[in-house]
């Protein structure tokens, strides 16, 4: 994923002035390149996930330690956490969610298009503040406004990468 | 010929007693249900963060804490049913390998909140297998005072992550709600 490198790279800055210190992901192609580097670089714990829910409720536990943390997913993933948002939720644990999208723009897999579609309202209806980055320039500052309303606003927010920003995906690469 | 079913004898209250009659700094999570009221019970503590929702999660909230605090010990206390909705977030844990982590399973192989439903522990399912196969250094399954005084020495000072099923009785104890 080639046309990634370039906003993986600006939101890893990102997360690092945030002073993030987990990243806890299921991976995705389009968060390739981000989970590289966080598990090239020591200061951060780098935690793979073997669902979704798990990084929700990891995250409240490190906010309870005192640590800032990151969840990064597919938008199938969105629909693994609803019920464990009801954590943040209820004790409002900042929540920085970076979620690439599929089911949207140019979807060729079917399957991907119901959860795809249904992202923003099911984390709407939990509460979850909701952005979206439809261009590749927009992601960085995007995340960057999702960290500030996370961890100094105090809410749970997600970041929605846009199909269109990352490309389609090329099952040859 | 059937293999032999060890019947249970221990009390989960009592058990949770035994536990944290060594508590000093530890931080404790709990898993929704009983043994949110079990460790309320017992050890009403600030060190304690309750879970009352989020059924599958208290074991990756307590490996959250146990990465961002490693100097510190962290003790999840939960019930079968809510670890069998969170049996991945295991093998996560075993991945991470935090030294100062213990899983503490209060088993009654029933979904106590619910109407006693039998959880799968009920036919059979060994969750300390689970626990040793995808890698915990200790995972053991506690029928017997003399276990639970074994497993508690380790809860506190084995080189972790530890994990325990305590097989305790099915019993109607008072909802005791943290202060």
């Amino acid at each position: 994923m080639v046309e990634s490198v370039s906003w993986s790279d600006k939101v890893f800055s990102v997360l690092c002035e945030a002073e993030v210190k987990q990243v806890a992901y299921v991976p995705d192609a389009g968060h390739q390149r981000l989970i590289k580097l966080c598990i090239d670089y020591n200061e951060i714990k780098h935690v793979p996930l073997t669902s979704e829910q798990e990084g929700i409720a990891l995250l409240g536990g490190a906010w309870l330690g005192g640590e800032r943390g990151a969840l990064l997913m597919q938008s199938s993933g969105v629909g693994n956490v609803i019920n464990m948002l009801s954590v943040p939720n209820e004790c409002r644990f900042p929540l920085l969610m970076i979620v690439t999208m599929r089911g949207e723009w140019a979807e060729f897999n079917p399957w991907q298009i119901p959860m795809g579609q249904a992202v923003e309202t099911t984390l709407k209806a939990m509460g979850v503040i909701v952005l979206r980055a439809a261009e590749e320039c927009l992601i960085s500052e995007t995340v960057s406004s999702a960290s500030k309303l996370a961890f100094e606003g105090g809410r749970m927010v997600a970041v929605l990468i846009s199909q269109r920003a990352l490309g389609q995906k090329d099952w040859n690469k | 010929m059937s293999i032999a079913i060890p019947k249970i004898t221990l009390a989960r209250r009592p058990v949770v007693t035994k536990i944290l009659e060594s508590r000093k700094d530890e931080l404790l999570i709990t898993g929704l249900g009983a043994p949110t009221w079990d460790v309320a019970s017992v050890s009403d503590h600030q060190n304690n963060f309750y879970l009352w929702g989020g059924m599958g999660g208290a074991v990756s909230t307590g490996l959250g804490l146990a990465l961002a605090k490693p100097e510190r010990r962290v003790l999840v206390f939960t019930g079968d049913g809510e670890m069998l909705m969170g049996l991945g977030s295991l093998a996560t844990v075993a991945v991470q390998k935090p030294k100062n982590f213990a899983v503490i399973v209060l088993d009654n192989e029933r979904y106590g909140e619910t109407g006693m439903q039998k959880t799968a522990t009920a036919s059979g399912v060994d969750l300390s297998l689970v626990a040793r196969g995808v890698g915990f250094h200790i995972a053991r399954t506690i029928w017997t005072l003399d276990e639970l005084s074994e497993a508690t020495n380790e809860i506190y000072s084995a080189h972790g992550p530890v994990f325990y099923d305590v097989k305790v009785q099915r019993s109607d104890d008072p909802m005791v709600l943290p202060e």
